[in-house]
């Protein structure tokens, strides 16, 4: 690949009741711009999901004064961005266009209720809906049952996940919980859905975030450190006939697809953002991308291993959707900007992982235990 | 089978209508491809493995295990106060994995590999009847 994220902005409020969805769109994609040197006359791409107000991508297009010759609106939940980064890049390199805008934002907070897609007309709704999976922690915490029947894992070792996060958040002046957690609050905060308790699941938050992709001609010119796109694979996962496998995600698929087009392996990687809507979320992604073993993920996450900056894998420094940010209930764009901190060496000090060359980001969508989405991207640092 | 848990209070699409018409009468219906014998869940007029269109229907042996299960301790609309309860996906003995309820028992007693047999809300007049599972007694 030849594209290069070369600007990159995360809203920094978590409760917005003053701005309308919009004006947090408006704030970030200027706030890309200008943190690469760009101007919105530079953009000629345009990329978003449905938490776009108004018609897919022509009514922010508009707001903004884009004008644009490459438009796309792939919606997988909160994997989106990471899809969008990997078609931006592909649509860079065929000559499609040369400056890609990806934006995202929203305020499930303080509009106080869930966002996401209209499923009334989805084939599936009547087989699903009736019996009282009434928010998504439900959904995952069958994922999380059937994991530790199969493998073994325990609630401690989920604990873990959010106990990493938790302590790199402490760091992050922005992040929305920013009190370090033990792996005992994790276990004796209220059960929410056997086995995920309150502390096992992400924070809701109101927020945005976009980032600038640009190809070497205009990544060479901009005075910003920029990152590089290596790789990407995205993949979706259902329950086929009716036979879901839950002791996987479509990370299986996403992974290889984006380690292959790198070059590079698991091993290779400094550090990792990983989807954490809840702590198997992560879990399950870091086994599936082959960082451990299948099945190993709650041994491999013990003894510190995500902690930044010397545990074996840091991961999301940022506090991750478990502690800082995520917003519209949709993370993925959060952690890519921390991948891209962590390779600028912009990182907060405390977390900044040293020589940090090589990052994965792995974002997730939709629900784990009925239909999924995957996207991987690696990143490299510009010399990488 | 005694249970709080909500009845069904929608309208079924023409499409899905002999589907929920049946559970009206008791009977939990199950789609099979007649071209590659595949057993489909959720009920579709085709096969999503071969794209065979000719499917045909038979009524589910009520059988089955659970594969995962949560008990819902918080949650929202007309289950709001009705927690705890189990949400579970359940294989059925033809094979595919359905999301569902584990009624009639203590949620604490529920354990993936149970035996659950198949059951309907009581007969009200609606045009569709939930299917649920209760453990295997006995």
């Amino acid at each position: 690949m030849t594209a290069f994220i070369v600007g990159a902005y995360e809203h920094p409020r978590r409760d917005i009741p003053d701005l309308s969805v919009a004006e947090i769109h408006a704030e970030v994609a200027l706030g890309a711009l200008a943190d690469a040197g760009l101007a919105p006359s530079d953009v000629d791409a345009y990329f978003c999901d449905s938490d776009a107000p108004g018609v897919g991508p022509l009514s922010m297009a508009e707001y903004l004064g884009l004008r644009c010759r490459y438009l796309d609106t792939t919606e997988t939940g909160g994997a989106s961005y990471l899809s969008h980064v990997g078609h931006a890049a592909a649509a860079i390199a065929l000559g499609k266009c040369r400056v890609a805008l990806v934006v995202m934002g929203g305020r499930p907070r303080s509009l106080r209720r869930a966002s996401g897609p209209d499923l009334s007309g989805a084939p599936e709704t009547h087989h699903e809906t009736h019996w009282g999976i009434t928010d998504t922690v439900h959904n995952y915490a069958l994922a999380a049952m059937r994991h530790m029947h199969e493998f073994g894992t325990t609630s401690r070792q989920l604990a873990e996940v959010k106990v990493a996060a938790s302590l790199h958040a402490q760091h992050n002046p922005n992040a929305f919980l920013r009190t370090p957690v033990t792996v005992d609050d994790v276990l004796y905060s209220p059960m929410i859905s056997d086995p995920l308790h309150r502390l096992d699941c992400c924070v809701m938050t109101d927020g945005g975030g976009a980032v600038v992709v640009a190809g070497r001609d205009v990544a060479r010119r901009l005075q910003r450190r920029s990152v590089t796109v290596l790789g990407h694979g995205e993949a979706a996962k259902g329950t086929g006939t009716g036979r879901p496998d839950l002791s996987y995600t479509a990370a299986v698929w996403s992974g290889p697809a984006a380690f292959t087009e790198a070059g590079v392996t698991p091993a290779d990687i400094d550090y990792a953002s990983i989807y954490d809507s809840f702590t198997i979320t992560a879990l399950m992604a870091l086994e599936d991308l082959g960082f451990c073993e299948k099945g190993k993920g709650g041994r491999f996450v013990e003894d510190g291993t995500l902690v930044a900056p010397h545990g074996r894998l840091p991961m999301n420094t940022d506090g991750g959707g478990l502690c800082n940010n995520q917003p519209d209930n949709r993370g993925g764009m959060a952690r890519m900007i921390e991948a891209v901190r962590q390779l600028r060496g912009e990182a907060a000090p405390e977390v900044q992982v040293p020589d940090c060359r090589l990052a994965v980001v792995h974002g997730s969508g939709g629900r784990l235990a009925t239909r999924s989405s995957a996207a991987t991207l690696i990143l490299g640092r510009e010399d990488a | 089978m005694n249970t709080r848990l909500p009845r069904a209070d929608f309208t079924p699409s023409d499409a899905d209508e002999p589907f929920w018409a049946a559970t009206t009468e008791g009977r939990l219906l199950l789609s099979r491809c007649e071209s590659c014998a595949t057993v489909i869940w959720y009920p579709r007029p085709f096969c999503p493995r071969c794209g065979g269109s000719e499917v045909t229907h038979f009524p589910a042996s009520g059988e089955a295990t659970v594969y995962t299960y949560t008990v819902v301790r918080k949650a929202r609309g007309e289950y709001r106060d009705l927690t705890p309860y189990v949400v579970a996906y359940v294989e059925l003995a033809e094979g595919p994995r359905v999301l569902t309820n584990i009624v009639d028992c203590d949620p604490a007693d529920v354990h993936i590999g149970q035996r659950v047999v198949l059951a309907f809300d009581a007969p009200d007049g609606a045009r569709a009847r939930l299917y649920r599972f209760h453990p295997e007694t006995g």
